[in-house]
């Protein structure tokens, strides 16, 4: 806390004692694009004001417009690191609106599915916290098993990044053999490889000097600026969606959720990289869940719901019913129940929200997505008061912002 | 343990008595719709009263029903009670013409940014709020784009037809 | 005293595995000198070193992270130092949605690039909108700085952006050195209304 600062300029100076920083939109260090005006007294910051908006996509507006099958798409580019978790949220929202319960084993494959993704996510984040502090190696080593998880998203639904994957009600087709098989391998290859990267920073003192006691908020504030995720969970509250309000059999599964104490940024790079381990043991326990259902339950891949899943080709050139169905379905003559519904996911992030107003129509009334990046923005003002500049740099990183989420 | 709605019911009918418009527990969250000028009373009771204990604003948004006339703008809040596991949904409404609420952003920092964003997507002044300008789109913007008169498409773009992009 | 050679004795044949060396440019070879025309030499020295600067927006700014990696290397194409700072790179790759926000930001980060710059549109959205056709986004980069390359896809594969890259090499490669002083650039330069 400087009291005086360094050089006090005379009584009627022209120039100002603070110095006005552009921490812009183009910067190595915003991963994404968001604004910071930092006015500094040399190193130290005094004060910082944020400006977001500059890919502002409006989603909520073009979702008043597409069919909720067709939101599916824009979800994906919500979090674009995590884009599976983005797209089964929305389709578990639908199902809450619409009524349709999922059978268990479509619920154990999208748990492997969002786990798969949450690891994707931190991978990102940590390795990007490393590379801030000057450690490029860790990313390069790290984004080759991303590929891997890329490799699984494209058996499943055919894309790497915008995966548009599932549908209300469960999957567009079986995992096949091959899924199963880059499944097991990511499984068996990456433990050793994640030992390896949180060795490299984990009791490394360069790190830990950087990062620890740096970009800290408390409980209290972290509550109070509605924080959720990773975040709150290294200030010290336990709070995760999947343990609160389990969704998707979440409740079937053996997990602990690793809190932090101060909230700065080496408890969020340590937080992460302790989900990513309970993430691989979910992913295991719902692996070995999943291959025990045999027979006709292992073709299980979507709910009964014919009114809302399209139905298989060949029965709709073949059968009256499912043609009928099929008309439905794509013209928007199904019958949707008015109402609302809010429903919420643990993303990579936090508390992933979205609230559906429907009024019956093709489209929904309103659709609203609670992002929790832009929501713990606004915190960034009061975290870095006071800081040094390059400890603003590892908070910015560390916070993991995402500006597809941040302004939707 | 959820807290049972019916003592939510009871506790703000009791201390509010006619600001409560109505109740709705036909969704998967009880949802309360208030007088829009109490609104920051309410909160503030929600979240010191200790049986219920509101204290995280999960989310703030806005919502336009241009057939409501004199109710055409709603704010919708959800809070939550996190030791006890409770969502609560709060809905005002306000005119289009003078669509001024009172703002959250002195109990709830989060709320903020959330204020901003449904001031600059409905064009609800937000009453008390310390920076209360454009969040998500340009400055110079001068209509409120949510709102369901407006299209979605940028109309002065030259490049694109509405015929053949099949509007 | 000096070894005798071990190593490296037999000439090896590499006709069956594909690998390219650049060719020569042509030219008249002597004992001890190679003569050509310069902007063969300039065009290929400057292709096989290009400092691009990643405008990574969103989604597909994480697809160029991929590139990067080291499954798909952009850096065997001699793009290996990346550059934040505009004064001194040579390609922008523009990756990811631009909003009407963010226009007069890429067109500052282009005026700030020296001669000769290229401009390489990845991703739907930065060649023409993509997929949101809403009042918030710009249709496409081109409304704003000339554009070279578009590489379409959404996001483009790894694959399909070193393919950009390669192109802009084509472009680099066959480039006159009189081109950024010859009429039709300064007209195109004025239909953006850049000096």
């Amino acid at each position: 806390m400087p009291e005086q600062a360094n050089i006090v300029l005379p009584e009627g100076s022209l120039e100002k004692q603070t110095t006005r920083l552009n921490l812009g939109p183009t910067h190595p260090a915003t991963h994404g694009v968001f604004q910071n005006i930092l006015e500094m007294d040399g190193e130290r910051i005094i004060k910082a004001e944020s400006t977001v908006g500059y890919i502002h996509r409006a989603f909520e507006k073009l979702a008043e417009r597409r069919p909720f099958y067709q939101i599916t798409t824009l979800t994906d580019r919500l979090n674009y690191c995590s884009a599976p978790l983005n797209n089964m949220g929305w389709h578990m929202t639908c199902e809450k609106l619409l009524g349709v319960k999922t059978p268990k084993r479509v619920d154990y494959l999208r748990v492997i599915i969002m786990e798969l993704s949450r690891i994707s996510d931190h991978l990102i984040c940590n390795s990007i916290v490393g590379v801030d502090t000057g450690a490029y190696t860790g990313f390069l080593y790290v984004m080759q098993y991303r590929e891997l998880i890329y490799e699984i998203y494209e058996e499943v639904c055919g894309s790497r990044l915008t995966t548009n994957m599932g549908r209300i009600g469960g999957f567009e087709r079986n995992f096949t053999n091959t899924a199963f098989e880059k499944l097991e391998k990511f499984l068996e290859e990456f433990p050793k490889v994640w030992k390896e990267f949180e060795n490299l920073f984990m009791r490394n003192r360069i790190f830990i000097e950087r990062t620890k006691g740096t970009g800290a908020i408390s409980a209290e504030r972290a509550l109070n600026y509605s924080f959720t995720g990773p975040n709150l969970r290294a200030a010290g509250i336990d709070y995760d969606v999947r343990v609160h309000a389990p969704y998707s059999s979440y409740e079937d599964f053996d997990f602990i959720i690793p809190v932090g104490t101060t909230g700065d940024n080496y408890d969020r790079f340590m937080v992460r990289g302790e989900e990513v381990w309970q993430s691989l043991g979910i992913i295991r326990q719902a692996y070995e869940k999943v291959q025990s259902f045999k027979g006709k339950d292992a073709e299980i891949y979507h709910a009964d719901a014919p009114e809302y899943y399209l139905p298989a080709k060949s029965d709709v050139y073949t059968k009256m019913e499912a043609l009928i169905y099929h008309f439905k379905i794509v013209m928007g003559e199904t019958e949707i129940p008015a109402g609302e519904v809010y429903h919420s996911i643990e993303g990579a992030n936090g508390e992933l929200g979205f609230y559906l107003v429907s009024d019956g129509g093709r489209s929904p009334y309103r659709l609203h997505f609670r992002r929790p990046c832009f929501i713990y923005y606004q915190a960034y003002e009061e975290i870095v008061r006071d800081t040094m500049l390059s400890d603003a740099i590892i908070t910015l990183s560390s916070l993991n912002l995402i500006a597809g989420e941040m302004d939707a | 343990m959820p807290i049972n709605s019916d003592h939510i019911k009871e506790k703000i009918n009791t201390q509010f008595g006619d600001g409560v418009l109505a109740w709705d527990d036909s969704s998967d969250i009880l949802c309360v719709e208030i007088k829009s000028e109490i609104n920051l009373k309410v909160l503030t009771y929600l979240y010191d009263e200790p049986s219920l204990a509101f204290q995280f604003l999960t989310d703030l948004t806005g919502i336009h029903y241009p057939e409501k006339t004199g109710n055409e703008i709603g704010v919708i809040y959800h809070v939550h009670n996190l030791k006890e596991n409770t969502r609560l949904r709060i809905k005002i409404f306000v005119p289009v013409g003078k669509p001024d609420v009172y703002t959250a952003s002195g109990l709830f920092s989060g709320a903020n940014w959330m204020e901003r964003e449904t001031f600059d997507f409905f064009g609800v002044n937000f009453i008390g709020h310390p920076n209360l300008k454009r969040v998500l789109n340009v400055d110079e913007m001068d209509y409120h784009p949510l709102r369901k008169e407006f299209p979605l498409e940028d109309q002065t773009r030259i490049d694109k037809d509405d015929e053949m992009f099949g509007r | 005293m000096a070894r005798p050679v071990r190593f490296n004795l037999n000439p090896k044949d590499f006709s069956d595995r594909g690998i390219n060396d650049v060719e020569m440019p042509e030219g008249h070879m002597g004992e001890g000198f190679f003569a050509t025309s310069f902007d063969k030499v300039v065009g290929l020295a400057r292709k096989n070193s290009i400092w691009p600067l990643p405008f990574a927006t969103s989604c597909c700014g994480i697809e160029f992270m991929a590139t990067m990696g080291s499954h798909y290397d952009l850096a065997r194409f001699g793009s290996e130092r990346v550059g934040f700072s505009p004064r001194q790179c040579d390609l922008l790759m523009v990756m990811g949605t631009i909003a009407k926000k963010m226009g007069p930001v890429v067109r500052q980060v282009y005026l700030q690039m020296a001669e000769p710059r290229w401009v390489m549109a990845v991703g739907a959205c930065a060649s023409s909108g993509g997929i949101f056709d809403t009042y918030s986004v710009l249709q496409g980069i081109d409304q704003v700085v000339p554009v070279d390359v578009y590489v379409p896809g959404c996001p483009p594969r790894p694959e399909a952006i070193i393919d950009g890259v390669l192109k802009i090499q084509d472009l680099i490669h066959n480039e006159s050195l009189r081109r950024r002083h010859s009429e039709q650039y300064k007209h195109l330069l004025e239909t953006y209304g850049i000096q």
